[in-house]
C-alpha cells in the first residue's frame, strides 16, 4: 500500500530523486495521491478525530485521552502562548496548538514504518504553514498599529541615529516583513530533508556495504546501528522543530502586538 | 577528484551556525548553573536563538543540493 520512491535503494549516495514518490493511482493527475499527500490527509484526520473523541464528553476528573489532549493544549497555551505573547496571546492558543500538533505529527511520519517520509520534507507544505504565520502576525500587527505605524515599527528600531536610516530601513524591512516566512518554512523543510537524507545515507550505506562483500560486510552492522541511533535523534529533532516553529510564530505575533517604544 | 564544490560551501556555512549554537547552549548552561530556577524562563529563548543561528547553516545545506547538479 505504500508508494515506494521511483528509484528505490539503487545508487548508494542518495539524492533528491529519493524524495519523488510514485502515484498510487496513475489515472489521477500527477502527484494527486502519493504517500506524501496521503500522510497529510492522514495527519489531519488523526488530529480531528483525536481531539473530537477526547473532548466529546469532558469529565471533571479527566480520562486518559482527555488528559493527553489537555496536556498538549496546556503546554502550548501556558508554555508558548502565555509566556511568549503575554495574556492577550491566549486567544492564539488554539491555532498554536493545531499548528504544533500538525507539524509534530507530520514530522513524526518520517520515522513511522511504511510511511517513512515526512510531508514537510517537501518545501510546499512548510511554505503554506510559513505563509499562514506570516499572514497572522501581519494582520494582527496592522490591526493594532495601523498599516503605516506597523511598517514604521518594523522598519525603524527605536533609537537609531538618522545617519544610519538608509542602511537600517531596508535591512529591517526585508528581514522583518519579507524573509520571516521564508526562514520559518526553510528551517522546517531543511531539517526534515536532512533528517530523511541522513537515515537514507546510513541505511543505504549499510546495504551497499553488504553488497560490497568481503571485509566491508563486517562494517555494515555499524551503519545499521547508527541508523537506529539516528532514528531516535530524528524523533527528538522532529518534536523540537515543531516546537521551534510554533515558538517563532509566537515571537513574531508578540513583536506585532508590542507597544511602540 | 570528483564531487560538488557547493558541498564545500555547505561546510563553510556550517561553521557559523555551529559556533552560534555552541555559544547559545554554553550561555544557557552557565545561566542555569548560576541560577537553576531561571531554567524554565530562559529555555524558550535558548530554542529561539538556536533556531535562528541554525538557519544559515540549513540554507547552506539547501544550496548545496540546489547547485549539486551544475
Amino acid at each position: 500500500m505504500t508508494g515506494a520512491p521511483v528509484i528505490r535503494a539503487e545508487g548508494f549516495p542518495p539524492g533528491i530523486e529519493n524524495f519523488n514518490y510514485r502515484d498510487w493511482i496513475p489515472a489521477l493527475p500527477d502527484h494527486f495521491l502519493t504517500t506524501i499527500t496521503f500522510s497529510v490527509f492522514l495527519a489531519v484526520g488523526i488530529l480531528i478525530c483525536f481531539f473530537l473523541v477526547s473532548y466529546r464528553n469532558p469529565q471533571l476528573v479527566p480520562t486518559k485521552k482527555q488528559w493527553i489532549a489537555e496536556s498538549i493544549y496546556g503546554f502550548v497555551r501556558d508554555g508558548i502562548a502565555r509566556d511568549i505573547v503575554g495574556p492577550e496571546g491566549i486567544r492564539f492558543a488554539p491555532y498554536f496548538t493545531t499548528l504544533f500538533c500538525f507539524i509534530a505529527l507530520t514530522n513524526v511520519f518520517a520515522i513511522v514504518p511504511f510511511i517513512q517520509i515526512s510531508p514537510n520534507a517537501h518545501i510546499a507544505f512548510p511554505a503554506v504553514l510559513g505563509i499562514l504565520s506570516w499572514l497572522i502576525y501581519n494582520v494582527v500587527g496592522i490591526r493594532k498599529h495601523g498599516l503605516w505605524g506597523y511598517v514604521k515599527m518594523n522598519s525603524v528600531p527605536s533609537g537609531t541615529p538618522i545617519a544610519l536610516y538608509p542602511i537600517i530601513i531596508p535591512i529591517e524591512f526585508v528581514s522583518n516583513l519579507i524573509l520571516r516566512p521564508i526562514t520559518l518554512s526553510v528551517r522546517l523543510f531543511a531539517n526534515m530533508f536532512a533528517g530523511h537524507m541522513i537515515l537514507l545515507v546510513f541505511i543505504l550505506g549499510g546495504v551497499a556495504l553488504i553488497e560490497a562483500g568481503g571485509w566491508f560486510m563486517a562494517a555494515s552492522p555499524l551503519a545499521f546501528i547508527m541508523a537506529i541511533v539516528m532514528t531516535f535523534f530524528e524523533f527528538f529533532i522532529q518534536l523540537l522543530q515543531a516546537y521551534v516553529f510554533v515558538l517563532l510564530t509566537a515571537v513574531y505575533v508578540q513583536g506585532s502586538l508590542a507597544e511602540e517604544h | 577528484m570528483t564531487g560538488s564544490l557547493s558541498v564545500i560551501g555547505f561546510g563553510l556555512s556550517a561553521i557559523g551556525g555551529a559556533i552560534g549554537v555552541g555559544l547559545i547552549f554554553a550561555a544557557w548552561i552557565s545561566a542555569t548553573a548560576r541560577q537553576p530556577e531561571s531554567a524554565g524562563l530562559t529555555r524558550p529563548m535558548m530554542f529561539v536563538g538556536a533556531a535562528l543561528a541554525e538557519a544559515l547553516a540549513l540554507f547552506g545545506l539547501l544550496l548545496a543540493f540546489i547547485y549539486s547538479g551544475g
